[in-house]
């Protein structure tokens, strides 16, 4: 290293790869805790149980599925939390919108189209959407012109709108729900393929490639200094490679003998003696997920709005003597977080293929955990969506893990709850130490 | 300067009034600005000076008075509004958001944007940079959130945000405050500069001596009353220090 003798010689080499491809250190390490839960998961089946469950195409693809609800409404409380707010009401909100879904396409829709009408899904996913995004917008507005905090406005939502959902099916569970709207939560119809998911791959692949060079141009047109290209090479390479890795792994996972039973019966289709293998490929909820983190993370990187949400949280004061209209920006926030709900509560009944009034009950609390542990500061103005979804993975796997090794549901929350403090004391560590 | 009545001075304050909870932060204060013309505005703490700029520059509403510009009755009711008026204000606490990057500060709440109405975060760096190399050019750390800049430099962000859109009023409270020696003269030498440039500025200093090297007007503010207004060349630094202290005007001098 003697061509950079400024910096000690044993992180010489580390910082400055670091530095080239500007990858968060903190990014890193949520991704390396995440590998470790695995492993630790994977090889405690593997020496006690005498078989690893956890690093299995088909636990790792219900993993993605049951991470999806979570996770979508995570990137949503990042922004909340950020701006110096919490929304309790996120998990009764949930149950609210599902109930309202179910009696719109199992108890209306049905005698205006007639059963199974194409349109049932889709109008049932709006107005679910709608009443969601309504029901946040309307906590902002207090919240912002009320002047209530945030925490006793969606302490009420947390038991208005879970009495809610009850009355409005008298606590009936809703079922079943529109075939296509099923779809929306996953299983081995509601998922991509083999095919779908190798283009999808592609295309990620494709969306990567194309970032890295745009991002390069756009540097050299400002005449700023470009990454190194061989770090460039190195992102392309790592998205890539998990791009290729995912397709790969979901494509792993066989649709279940019964399953491929009944559809080539369906389809006429003989079965080989060897059995049929027909990948899932990719779960629609995951690709809602992905979607979502998408949009958002452009929402919040590259739109003003985005930039407004940091600047409330860094100083609320300033924000407004720059002549942000930060009142409505919170109704704006919280209407978002509705709308997130929303779309959660479209994954989460399309899963349980029915709607009742006590679905998303403690969703609030993993949600504010996966967004907490996944770096969002309660203290405002720092957060990421990558963090959230990743956190939401954390809080998941560690309860899908427990699940997998016999742990019983007393031990899982013990484990739960010191995970999420501890994260935390090991983020603020970070912080003081970085400053 | 005797065009008194030939034209209509950049803002009138006329009879301006504000009060919190029963207390009377200014009470019935006017003030006049002329194009090119530093008015200085001194007093203790709790003088009102303060408040009375932020109703200037929109942070608070007035509760009684007029505000004039350019001859016109406007009404500021919000920060937006005084910029739109070309009304830039370095506050006090600077007013930045510790989390941003120092071109997100400058541009915040009037970000430029790609053809698409994305931020176009490489335009605003490298314009962050134009006008930085020409108010600090020791100024490079333009990635780092302006929480891990020193006084100094945050600073000069704040005062780049409001020369960089071509304000027309400045509003300046206390911009030497957290400054060394060497950046107190680059401030004064920049008032000179843009009072050269036709701006009009209100400039708030504890030191009455930069004060009366600074300003053409000095203004002094006592429990939210105006005691008065004198051109800096009618009156010594002693008469400016009884005004603030006492509280009233020296008997031997009068203007308006």
């Amino acid at each position: 290293m003697t061509d950079t003798p400024k910096t000690p010689l044993s992180t010489a080499p580390i910082s400055r790869f670091m530095r080239a491809t500007e990858i968060d250190a903190r990014l890193l390490g949520m991704v390396g805790a995440l590998a470790l839960i695995w492993a630790c998961f994977h090889f405690y089946g593997v020496f006690v149980n005498d078989f690893g469950a956890f690093l299995t195409p088909r636990n790792l693809w219900n993993l993605s599925v049951q991470t999806s609800s979570i996770g979508i409404m995570a990137t949503g409380m990042v922004l909340v939390i950020i701006t110096r707010h919490i929304d309790l009401s996120v998990g009764s909100v949930l149950g609210f919108c599902a109930i309202v879904m179910g009696v719109t396409q199992v108890n209306i829709l049905p005698n205006f189209l007639g059963l199974g009408h194409p349109m049932i899904w889709a109008i049932a996913v709006v107005v679910g959407m709608l009443a969601g995004a309504m029901i946040g917008a309307f906590h902002g507005y207090l919240i912002a012109y009320g002047q209530i905090p945030a925490f006793i406005v969606t302490l009420g939502g947390l038991l208005v709108w879970r009495g809610a959902a009850f009355l409005v099916a008298r606590g009936e569970t809703i079922s079943p729900v529109d075939s296509t709207f099923k779809l929306l939560g996953g299983g081995p119809y509601g998922a991509v393929g083999n095919t779908g998911s190798w283009i999808v791959g592609i295309l990620g692949c494709a969306a990567i490639l194309a970032l890295i060079f745009y991002g390069r141009r756009r540097r050299t047109r400002f005449d700023f200094n470009s990454r190194p290209i061989w770090a460039d090479g190195f992102l392309a390479l790592v998205g890539c490679g998990t791009m290729i890795s995912a397709v790969l792994l979901v494509n792993g996972y066989p649709w279940p003998k019964g399953i491929v039973k009944r559809y080539a019966a369906a389809n006429n289709i003989e079965i080989p003696a060897e059995g049929l293998f027909i990948s899932h490929g990719f779960a629609i909820p995951v690709l809602i997920l992905v979607t979502v983190a998408i949009l958002m993370t452009i929402l919040m990187s590259r739109s003003r709005f985005g930039r407004y949400v940091y600047a409330i949280g860094g100083n609320p004061e300033a924000a407004e003597l720059s002549g942000i209209n930060t009142r409505m920006m919170t109704v704006k926030i919280f209407g978002l977080m509705g709308l997130l709900t929303g779309l959660s509560a479209v994954v989460a009944s399309a899963r349980l293929g029915s709607a009742t009034n006590a679905l998303g009950t403690l969703d609030e609390l993993y949600v504010i955990a996966a967004a907490v542990i996944g770096g969002t500061s309660l203290s405002g103005g720092v957060g990421t969506i990558y963090g959230a979804i990743l956190g939401a993975f954390v809080m998941q796997s560690l309860q899908t893990g427990m699940v997998l090794i016999g742990f019983d549901a007393a031990i899982q929350q013990v484990v739960v709850g010191s995970v999420l403090v501890l994260a935390v004391f090991l983020d603020i560590l970070y912080r003081r130490n970085s400053k | 300067m005797t065009q008194e009545n030939t034209k209509s001075p950049l803002v009138e304050l006329k009879n301006i009034s504000i009060s919190f909870g029963g207390v009377r932060a200014v009470d019935d204060v006017s003030l006049t600005l002329e194009e090119g013309q530093v008015v200085g505005l001194l007093g203790h703490n709790g003088a009102g000076k303060s408040t009375l700029i932020k109703i200037l520059s929109g942070a608070y509403q007035r509760d009684n008075g007029e505000i004039w510009i350019d001859g016109k009755q406007v009404e500021i009711n919000s920060p937006r509004d005084a910029r739109d008026h070309n009304i830039e204000t370095i506050y006090q606490t600077l007013a930045l958001a510790d989390n941003l990057d120092a071109p997100s500060n400058l541009f915040l709440g009037r970000e430029l944007t790609t053809a698409f109405g994305f931020v176009d975060d490489a335009r605003m760096e490298s314009e962050t940079r134009k006008i930085m190399a020409r108010l600090n050019p020791n100024f490079k750390k333009l990635k780092d959130p302006v929480s891990a800049l020193s006084g100094g430099q945050r600073q000069s962000v704040a005062i780049a945000r409001a020369v960089y859109f071509n304000a027309k009023i400045l509003i300046m409270d206390e911009p030497t405050a957290a400054l060394g020696v060497h950046e107190t003269k680059m401030v004064a030498d920049l008032i000179q500069e843009l009072k050269k440039q036709g701006l009009a500025i209100i400039l708030i200093s504890h030191d009455t001596r930069e004060m009366m090297e600074l300003c053409d007007v000095v203004s002094v503010m006592k429990n939210g009353q105006m005691v008065g207004t004198e051109r800096v060349e009618d009156v010594t630094e002693d008469e400016i220090l009884s005004m603030i202290i006492l509280g009233k005007k020296t008997a031997t001098k009068k203007a308006s």
